[in-house]
């Protein structure tokens, strides 16, 4: 095998082999349906924390609103599923047939003039990453461009987070309030409630996921990768290179805008609703640890970090509920001071050696550069 | 907008809601207070601020349930002795979690964020298993029920009066404290050049220590004053944290008077546009302007000019 396989290097070949071998043969092979099903819904929270691991853990912007984008994505989907599932036959016992349901309980009479675009499946596709990524870029041109940044900039998107979230929950007429859009049924007439379309749905999450792997090794191999670490770590000097570095964190903010948005409608799809409680403060949070556990230099730990700590939730949560906060709590304050690079650090720190060893390779590259304690990131 | 009102109708609705929006501001005020000494002075984000807040209500909440059922001659001063204790009480779980925690984090500001939300999540769960998921609500003594009628169509509800006042005399203590007394002019050296600060003699671990006790003693001394006028459960706190932190940025961080101007900015826009538009829009565009005003003014409203 030759040492680097067009950008990428040969570890992160075996790497994302790996995985791949694991979410589209032992995954499939190994759980019923059900199970089969909350995988997917895990990997759906892997594309945000990929998103996370360039613009937090490379380019030191911490976003508290990735539940902004993965809920304007999943909306984005969930607006067309559900203007096809209430075709005038479907509705015929509302007063005014046609409109989804949550509209009539809440005497809207007429389509409203936003929702008209999204009974095109073309349109809503192009929207689920277009409107998430020109969000994105206004809070990053206002921002950045400013060179406002660090836990300002953490702050301000949590704010915006809470708005989109207040903001939903109070318009029910229009985007179905706090219990969301649910009762989806078809895509394009093909039911994707049934066990086969899951089945189905899960593979092309799994695609998706490894392209959108494959897309970040692009980016943080590339020069474009070593201009964000630089940022991260010297921002000054980077713009006295002659850099534009507001550019590169716009790129990198949108870059995981667009990330988080395909995560949300791959979970509408195949959850089969969205509601508000994925957009706001908390679930955002959440999605940093995801990719904290992982690892915040490391893609595909952020992977296994979305994974794990989505099936410690459902166990500890099915099994003891009172402890789930203890955990997540703990999990938080462990992963900041304890061990800041999470699995993948923990790897290739103890693990990675002794397998060179054993191998007698040479240490190539270090993959993960260890946070300097004495370094202020994101200052 | 304004059809089908008198004139006076339109004057008391005015007074009406300007009342309310200085009690919400008395809120955000006190919330923000501590918050504006942690995060302000210190730079440390604390997510946990609320828990702190809400740590104050709870012990005010004991008290009122002690003094009634034990002394009962005491009830109608109990308030005083409640907030003496939820000050100590959110103190000394500020310090522990100094040392314990932030210390180790201060050249870290966004994982200092990670690990007091943890920090969080581990409060609002000891809350819900101590005290029930249930909100709680304290007695209030006889001379704090009613209202106090000003005319016809104005009242003003006396327990609302109460935590304005107390609002009024807790910013002037911190105030005084952060300007005019040793302690505070230490804080202002260490935060302002900490080499600088440790070279001429000054303690500088222990004042990161002080600093952070006393910003969370007022959040505790905030949430005693916050039963009075709301209920308490284990997730109030993390409703308001966005709030508090908006405030204290808008108003420039650092700055106890921005503080102060941006609570009661924030608070007169909510509480007015609430009587024309729902809570929530209000709300919403309450935050979203300001969160506008920071993207164009990321200092926020006052700044203070240090050379860094």
């Amino acid at each position: 095998m030759p040492e680097r396989i067009a950008f990428l290097h040969r570890k992160d070949v075996i790497g994302i082999l790996i995985l791949a071998a694991l979410l589209l043969v032992v995954f499939p092979l190994t759980l019923d349906s059900f199970r089969l099903n909350l995988v997917g819904k895990y990997l759906t929270y892997a594309f945000v924390a990929i998103g996370l691991v360039l613009c937090w853990g490379k380019a030191g912007i911490l976003s508290l609103g990735q539940g902004i984008f993965f809920g304007l994505g999943g909306y984005c989907m969930a607006m067309f599923l559900k203007l096809e599932a209430s075709s005038p036959e479907n509705t015929a016992i509302q007063t005014t047939p046609g409109i989804p349901d949550f509209m009539d309980w809440n005497q809207v009479t007429e389509l409203p003039w936003f929702w008209e675009p999204f009974h095109s499946l073309g349109f809503s596709l192009i929207a689920v990453i277009l409107v998430p990524v020109i969000f994105a870029s206004i809070i990053g041109m206002a921002m950045f461009k400013r060179r406002v940044g660090g836990v300002y900039f953490a702050i301000i998107t949590q704010a915006i987070a809470a708005i989109l979230t207040i903001l939903i929950v109070g318009q029910q007429g229009y985007i179905g309030g706090i219990n969301g859009i649910t009762d989806l049924r078809t895509l394009k007439g093909w039911d994707i409630r049934t066990d086969d379309a899951k089945f189905l749905l899960y593979f092309v999450c799994c695609f998706l996921l490894l392209g959108s792997i494959v897309l970040s090794f692009f980016v943080q191999d590339t020069k474009l990768g070593r201009i964000l670490v630089a940022i991260r770590d010297k921002e000054d000097r980077v713009r006295f290179s002659g850099y534009d570095v507001s550019n590169y964190k716009i790129f990198v903010f949108c870059f995981a805008a667009a990330l988080a948005a395909v995560g949300g409608a791959m979970f509408t799809l195949q959850v089969g609703f969205m509601s508000p409680s994925f957009v706001g403060i908390v679930p955002s949070i959440e999605m940093v640890i995801f990719c904290a556990v992982g690892g915040r230099l490391s893609i595909l730990g952020a992977v296994y970090g979305a994974l794990l700590v989505n099936f410690a939730k459902t166990a500890l949560s099915e099994n003891f509920p009172e402890l789930w906060l203890f955990a997540m709590g703990a999990l938080f304050i462990g992963v900041v001071m304890l061990f800041p690079n999470g699995l993948a650090g923990l790897w290739s720190a103890y693990v990675a050696p002794r397998i060179d060893q054993v191998l007698g390779a040479t240490r190539r590259r270090n993959a993960i550069t260890p946070i300097d304690p004495a370094a202020t990131p994101g200052e | 907008m304004f059809e089908g009102y008198t004139a006076t109708e339109l004057g008391s609705i005015f007074a009406l809601q300007g009342f309310a929006g200085l009690i919400l501001f008395s809120v955000f005020l006190l919330m923000a207070l501590g918050l504006a000494i942690i995060f302000g002075q210190m730079g440390v984000i604390n997510m946990a601020h609320g828990e702190f807040m809400i740590l104050g209500a709870y012990v005010t909440y004991l008290c009122s349930q002690v003094i009634g059922n034990y002394a009962p001659a005491l009830f109608g001063v109990y308030f005083f002795i409640a907030m003496i204790l939820a000050f100590f009480a959110s103190a000394s779980l500020g310090a522990v979690v100094e040392w314990t925690l932030i210390r180790h984090l201060y050249k870290r500001p966004l994982d200092t964020l990670l690990a007091t939300w943890g920090l969080s999540l581990i409060l609002q769960q000891v809350y819900r298993s101590v005290f029930g998921a249930r909100e709680v609500g304290v007695n209030l003594p006889q001379w704090m029920l009613g209202a106090y009628r000003v005319t016809d169509l104005i009242e003003i509800p006396i327990n609302g009066l109460f935590v304005m006042c107390l609002t009024v005399l807790i910013t002037i203590a911190v105030g005084i404290l952060m300007f005019r007394s040793r302690w505070g002019q230490q804080v202002r050296a260490v935060m302002q050049n900490r080499v600088m600060a440790g070279a001429v003699g000054i303690n500088t671990a222990r004042v990161d220590q002080m600093t952070f006790a006393i910003g969370c003693g007022v959040a505790g001394v905030a949430g005693s004053a916050f039963t009075m006028i709301g209920s308490t459960g284990p997730t109030a706190g993390q409703l308001y944290i966005v709030d508090t932190f908006l405030v204290v940025v808008f108003g420039g961080a650092g700055s106890l008077l921005g503080t102060v101007a941006s609570a009661f900015t924030i608070a007169q826009a909510q509480s007015t546009m609430e009587f024309f538009l729902s809570g929530s829009m209000a709300k919403v565009l309450t935050l979203l302007t300001v969160v506008g005003i920071l993207m164009l003014r990321p200092q926020g409203l006052f700044q203070i000019k240090v050379r860094r």
